[in-house]
């Protein structure tokens, strides 16, 4: 009798156990992201020890743009994706669409100081939907070895070249480029959505493009600015801050950045609605946009942190020798005049001033 | 049928040792039948019905296959080109308010109209719908998708009267603009994405008119992505031909070599090949180095100055050879090629040398010969080359997306931004809608030009 118990209970344990251990191999969350440099640093500041904590496998996958997808999949009623990387407008736009999961942001962890998340995360880096894990920003930086008298230092600068000599690269957008022209040309920072909201502040911004037009070599993926400022194609070009910093710091390369007239933004983590894997992608965000692994992030990339707290954690770069505080574009030096890209104005206006754009390249 | 076929074919179809006899078997009314009886138009049918079968079973596959993966998609295509509920199917009340009074023209002054209103924003906020309404308004009046969220935000804690209440709310519910766009969006078919595709535009009372041009783009882009594919076309015909030629005539060690090296760009990834091309057109690629060594241009380069004069040469005295619409043409020209040398090759293959000779033998000079006698048997190699490189063309994406800057862009280009960062799928599928059009249009003028039965791929 009491054998057969005990052999019994043993059985039981075994079965639970198993259970238990086949449920938490199955689990696993596929994560969304940009791709390279940026997606390598997201998986060793979040992904490794996420699976080393929870078990749970993360599946990194890259699209050039994870809004993209998402929309496509949801409305195809096929996810396959838990969690995606994306930019705040999309975030804002896709939330409006109902193509998204709500996330209640009073579930993220407090600071270790005890700051409830709600106000340890940085102004408008929470929405409905998503949640920022990055500040990141759109700088110019130039090739130190073209300049060899004075260097550019203001965004009025990228816009001079009989002083600065050489091609310009500039992203084939409206977004970003219409801000800094505007900047340039003397609107400050705070007013630059005011003015472009009025036609008048519109046809400015072509205006001061205009002086430049036949010098710019347009790019489009965030991999191209760095490459054509080592090939030489361009002599100053706009690009993202983390990619020219991985070029400079990772590959030994004399590019400089131009903090002046720098158009911050978030990239935000969300959840697809129907993902597969809800809650695993809930656990996913909990833990990647803590205090720790937000700090750990910029120890790969030079993107800032979107928690006050992580602030003061950020240390060195992977080669255990560049301090990462000053290369945050929300380091203080660098937000001497700098503009946060309105999503709001973006997501009413894109469409229109997209196309003026195309008009105008295209005269 | 005619009697003399079905005669020979009885015996066949009676499959009965006993219908030996070639005189086929006459039914009491006169018609011809079968030796069990059946009438023979009946019996043929039956068979020839089977035989239908069978062969349809045979192609059926490839016939689900096209349909599945051609014929659904285009459609769908074309549906959403002409299709957008996404303010039909959210704000119902309104939309019923608008078919209800088909007259009010611009803001209205019915509460009612707004109350409906109201009542579609409350609930819009409720499903998380206001961003796909504003997102479709936002399309035919830029500014107004903000207005549709933050409305939806506030919706629920208005009061009537409404009108009033939306009017102090945001000044932009006042526009007589904004009601005739959502009267026109209310209805979930539309030519509006076709309208834009073409540069038009529609005012408050849904008059079609030229839109500003500071927005003018699609027409220009389908006129450039003509010229620029009729062009490649004309680059890839002049430099196949003699290829082709000199292919099918050279003794076949030979012509198997060169063939090789037509067919191993062919057989290349095309980014390969398009980034091989950026290698070398670019400002400081290895064309301009060359250029830059030899001293023809450069700063200081003999032909610097005369450049410079022609807007053809940059601040540092090189050639721009990409990022316009030379390095789409350069690049493109390269790339679709092959498409050219093998119909052209496949042709020349089959005509005798012979003619040519015959026709020198009789006094015709070589000018004559060629183009009396050789050119005119190639051009149904030269109708399948210029039809394939054309299209193809016309289509290109990823080469004038890399290698074309702005002006070397054509409109599958700006469908794919349409599809992508716009998400704008309709726009998208109108632009396409139309090019599909387009396409059909030059495919139907080449079968009453050339004939379609006049082209041979090999």
């Amino acid at each position: 009798m009491k054998i057969s118990k005990l052999l019994a209970t043993t059985a039981l344990g075994a079965a639970v156990a198993l259970g238990a251990s086949s449920a938490a191999l199955s689990k696993e969350v596929t994560v969304m992201s940009w791709g390279g440099a940026y997606t390598k640093s997201q998986v060793e500041a979040y992904h490794k020890p996420f699976t080393e904590k929870t078990g749970i496998k993360v599946n990194s996958i890259d699209a050039p743009n994870p809004a993209g997808p998402i929309k496509t999949q949801v409305e195809a009623g096929n996810v396959t994706v838990d969690v995606a990387d994306v930019e705040y407008s999309d975030a804002v736009r896709l939330c409006d669409e109902g193509l998204l999961e709500p996330i209640d942001s009073s579930i993220l962890p407090a600071a270790p100081d005890g700051t409830p998340a709600t106000e340890d995360f940085i102004d408008g880096a929470l929405t409905d939907c998503a949640v920022a894990n990055i500040v990141w920003s759109t700088v110019y930086a130039y090739d130190s070895s073209k300049f060899d008298g004075g260097k550019p230092s203001t965004i009025g600068d990228f816009f001079d070249t009989s002083k600065f000599p050489g091609k310009r690269g500039m992203r084939k957008a409206a977004k970003a480029n219409l801000e800094m022209a505007l900047m340039a040309d003397g609107v400050p920072a705070g007013e630059v959505y005011e003015v472009l909201a009025t036609e008048a502040g519109v046809d400015r911004a072509f205006k001061k493009l205009d002086t430049i037009k036949s010098d710019i070599v347009w790019w489009e993926a965030g991999a191209q600015p760095p490459q054509l400022l080592a090939d030489g194609e361009v002599s100053i070009t706009t690009a993202y801050n983390g990619r020219i910093f991985n070029a400079a710091v990772g590959e030994n390369k004399p590019f400089e950045i131009v903090w002046d007239g720098q158009i911050l933004d978030f990239d935000l983590f969300v959840i697809p609605k129907g993902a597969p894997n809800k809650e695993a992608a809930l656990d996913f965000i909990k833990f990647s946009t803590d205090t720790q692994r937000l700090a750990d992030q910029a120890k790969w990339i030079s993107y800032g942190p979107a928690r006050k707290s992580s602030g003061p954690l950020v240390g060195k770069y992977q080669d255990g020798k560049t301090d990462m505080a000053p290369q945050m574009p929300t380091a203080e030096a660098n937000m001497k005049n700098a503009l946060v890209n309105s999503f709001e104005f973006w997501a009413d206006r894109d469409t229109e001033l997209s196309e003026r754009f195309n008009a105008w390249l295209n005269q | 049928m005619t009697d003399q076929t079905a005669s020979t074919g009885a015996p066949y179809l009676a499959g009965s040792p006993t219908a030996g006899s070639l005189a086929p078997a006459v039914a009491e009314n006169g018609g011809l039948v079968t030796v069990d009886g059946k009438p023979l138009k009946k019996a043929l049918a039956q068979s020839q019905a089977q035989a239908k079968r069978r062969a349809f079973i045979l192609v059926a596959p490839l016939l689900l296959f096209i349909i599945i993966t051609f014929i659904i998609p285009i459609g769908r295509m074309l549906y959403v080109s002409a299709h957008n509920d996404a303010f039909a199917a959210n704000m119902p009340t309104l939309s019923q308010w608008f078919s209800q009074n088909p007259d009010v023209v611009g803001v209205p002054e019915d509460e009612a109209a707004w109350a409906a209103l109201h009542a579609d924003l409350v609930q819009a906020r409720k499903d998380r719908n206001q961003g796909k309404i504003g997102t479709r308004v936002n399309y035919d009046l830029s500014g107004s998708r903000s207005l549709f969220t933050k409305s939806a935000r506030r919706a629920a804690r208005i009061e009537a009267p409404f009108k009033e209440a939306f009017a102090k709310l945001d000044k932009r519910w006042s526009n007589p603009e904004l009601w005739g766009v959502m009267r026109r969006n209310a209805a979930p078919y539309t030519a509006s994405f076709y309208y834009k595709s073409l540069d038009l535009k529609q005012d408050v009372d849904g008059a079609v008119m030229q839109a500003d041009p500071s927005q003018r783009i699609y027409r220009d882009l389908y006129w450039r992505t003509i010229w620029i594919s009729a062009l490649i076309t004309g680059l890839c015909l002049m430099l196949a031909f003699p290829i082709a030629h000199m292919l099918a005539t050279l003794p076949l060690r030979y012509s198997n070599l060169l063939m090789i090296m037509v067919l191993l760009p062919f057989w290349t990834s095309l980014l390969v090949r398009t980034t091989a091309w950026i290698a070398l057109l670019q400002g400081q690629g290895i064309i301009n180095d060359t250029l830059v060594a030899m001293g023809i241009v450069g700063p200081d380069g003999a032909l610097t100055p005369l450049l410079t004069g022609w807007g053809m040469a940059d601040s540092q005295g090189r050639v721009p050879l990409m990022y316009n619409q030379a390095g789409t043409i350069i690049a493109m020209t390269h790339i679709l090629l092959p498409f050219m040398v093998l119909p052209l090759y496949s042709v020349m293959k089959t005509i005798p040398p012979s003619f040519v000779r015959a026709a020198r033998s009789l006094g015709a000079s070589q000018w004559t010969a060629f183009w009396k006698v050789y050119f005119p048997q190639t051009v149904p190699g030269i109708g399948a080359g210029v039809l394939l490189v054309f299209i193809l063309a016309l289509g290109y994406y990823i080469t004038p997306a890399l290698v074309g800057g702005a002006k070397g862009t054509l409109i599958s280009n700006i469908i794919a931004e349409a599809m992508g960062p716009w998400n704008n799928w309709s726009l998208g599928a109108a632009l396409g809608a139309i090019l599909l059009v387009g396409v059909l249009a030059l495919y139907w003028l080449y079968d009453r030009i050339v004939g379609i039965d006049n082209m041979k791929f090999g």
